[in-house]
């Protein structure tokens, strides 16, 4: 076998140990996976049942402005998961002590961050998709024009550049350990309140409106809504957009990534706690 | 040692045979300390955590680094292990060095530190699984490699599938040495592997240490503050005392150049202090999570 052949075997492999290990973690930490599954369908229950208290509407515009909310509450809690298990990344090794003996193993950084990532996009989507059907069933919401494959397509490629931007925030804690997770979790608020999770970003200030074009998930609540509400298929407008944001966000996270892990290398923050 | 993960390690990263396994020369490493003493009005002062250490390990020598806490011993190990950069001087591991070859390095090196660190609610079988992918080991090598493993350093068969929170520490170093070791490394970093253990556990996992050195091809770097274990398991000892190393020989060598009987008495010799425990001061700690 080719040195290159090797090596690229011995990284896949450690990608799956990457999620191998979280679907260890996943099975010994069930019951909490089944309490926050609970309180997510719970919590967005609250946002979809505003529809229903909205005034002087017709049945069908009380459907479309449910599965508006919805579409917006289960994309909220896709990002969410992505967004805490790449910042967690670090904390996480950190707060078990296994930092050391990650980060001296000879995987490479893309290959770790990106295995975090893999299986974040499969959790994530397998919640998403249990707590959209879970919604719609208990409100009784009808999406009978859906292109669920369309959606599904979107979320994908919006994967990737989620991905790439949550690799930028797993920095965070690799620099400040205590405040990093924190600063990371006002990213994703940031991220998601311009990005129009509940509402058109055309109702927010011109300036939130400028930062809503950076964000990936403008182009994909757009995009799903437009697929479920309407039957829409995979928009170029929506499209394009994630195709270059997933094109930079990688190499530019994980550019930052390496320029932090060589300050916390060079200033003795590459170690446990707790 | 097994060679599990043989099969999978790249022509560029074996050892140069004809390098000796550890070359340092002039490392420096300082970190930068709260000052207690300013008051309010802390300022962070540099605070050398290796200063000019120089030294050579042969391959399959087994070395012990003494010292107190906060000597500097840690820091060492974690330059080796490629987790900190250091602030001058060179490190090289089997004529790679640590800095510019540091992907290299790290299919060389594995080690085993003070806290056994893992996933607490993984079973041991499920982290060797996981820390052996990182070197390239599948599922059908770790299946049959884990066990054996786990036997060689006595871990009774029927915990394997425990949490490893319900395992006593002694139990916990075990697993930790079998990490190491499952990765079949050229060399072995030991950061006090017994400390903390009880007398049973700590004999134990000094017999296995012995264990390894007669039957493998390893070269051992042991830091503790251990006295006695360093006299009993190494070739040569050495002093790091407040980021310098006093000195590194034989054993009998030490003794005969202060004339003294023991080691604690060749550290008194040498510094003008008595060995004896130091409170915590983990300046490295104090600068990251204070």
């Amino acid at each position: 076998m080719s040195e290159f052949a090797l090596e690229t075997r011995n990284q896949l492999v450690g990608l799956f140990g990457i999620v191998e290990r979280n679907v260890y973690l996943t099975k010994r930490y069930f019951l909490w996976d089944v309490a926050f599954m609970v309180w997510t369908i719970a919590n967005t229950l609250t946002i979809v049942f505003i529809a229903r208290s909205i005034p002087s509407i017709t049945p069908a515009e009380e459907n479309t402005a449910a599965t508006a909310l919805l579409v917006g509450g289960t994309i909220w809690a896709f990002l969410g998961i992505i967004f805490e298990f790449m910042t967690e990344t670090v904390a996480w090794e950190r707060w078990e002590g296994t930092i050391e003996y990650t980060f001296m193993a000879p995987l490479s950084r893309l290959v770790h961050l990106f295995g975090q990532g893999a299986f974040a996009v499969l959790y994530g989507l397998i919640r998403a998709t249990i707590l959209f059907f879970a919604v719609a069933a208990f409100i009784g919401i009808h999406t009978p024009n859906a292109n669920y494959p369309a959606a599904l397509g979107l979320l994908a490629l919006a994967s990737l550049s989620f991905i790439g931007v949550g690799i930028m925030t797993s920095v965070l804690p690799l620099i400040s350990p205590e405040k990093g997770a924190q600063l990371g979790f006002v990213a994703q608020g940031i991220m998601l309140v311009v990005s129009g999770v509940y509402y058109n970003v055309d109702v927010m200030p011109g300036w939130m409106q400028a930062i809503s074009k950076i964000s990936p998930a403008t182009y994909a609540l757009r995009g799903c809504r437009a697929s479920i509400i309407n039957g829409a298929g995979m928009q170029w407008a929506d499209v394009w957009p994630l195709l270059i944001i997933a094109v930079l966000a990688t190499p530019i996270g994980l550019a930052i990534f390496k320029v932090g892990e060589r300050h916390a290398k060079k200033h003795g923050k590459l170690k446990r706690s707790g | 040692m097994s060679t599990f993960a043989a099969s999978t390690t790249d022509p560029a990263s074996r050892p140069d045979r004809q390098a000796p396994a550890v070359e340092v020369r002039d490392l420096r490493k300082t970190f930068r300390r709260k000052d207690r003493s300013a008051g309010r009005f802390k300022r962070k002062r540099p605070w050398p955590a290796l200063d000019d250490v120089t030294f050579t390990i042969a391959r399959g020598e087994c070395v012990a680094i003494l010292g107190q806490n906060g000597s500097g011993k840690s820091t060492l190990v974690r330059l080796l292990s490629t987790l900190l950069i250091d602030d001058g001087g060179e490190a090289r591991i089997f004529g790679h060095d640590v800095v510019k070859d540091a992907s290299t390095i790290r299919r060389l090196v594995n080690r085993v530190s003070v806290e056994a660190s893992f996933f607490k609610k993984m079973s041991a079988a499920e982290n060797l699984s996981y820390a052996a992918r990182f070197y390239g080991m599948t599922p059908h090598q770790t299946r049959k490699g884990v066990p054996e493993i786990l036997n060689r350093v006595g871990f009774p068969a029927e915990r394997r599938g425990e949490a490893m929170e319900n395992l006593s520490r002694g139990m916990q170093q075990k697993v930790a040495l079998a990490r190491a070791l499952l990765t079949s490394p050229v060399l072995l970093l030991l950061d006090e592997p017994t400390t903390g253990l009880d007398p049973r556990s700590k004999l134990e996992v000094q017999e296995f240490i012995r264990q390894v050195r007669a039957e493998h091809d390893a070269t051992i770097l042991l830091c503790t503050h251990d006295m006695a274990e360093a006299e009993a398991l190494s070739d040569r000892v050495g002093l790091l005392d407040r980021g310098r190393l006093l000195f590194l020989e034989p054993v009998e060598d030490v003794k005969r150049r202060f004339g003294v009987q023991t080691l604690e008495e060749a550290f008194f010799a040498a510094t003008g202090r008595e060995f004896e425990a130091e409170p915590n001061d983990d300046d490295e700690y104090r600068e990251v999570f204070g």
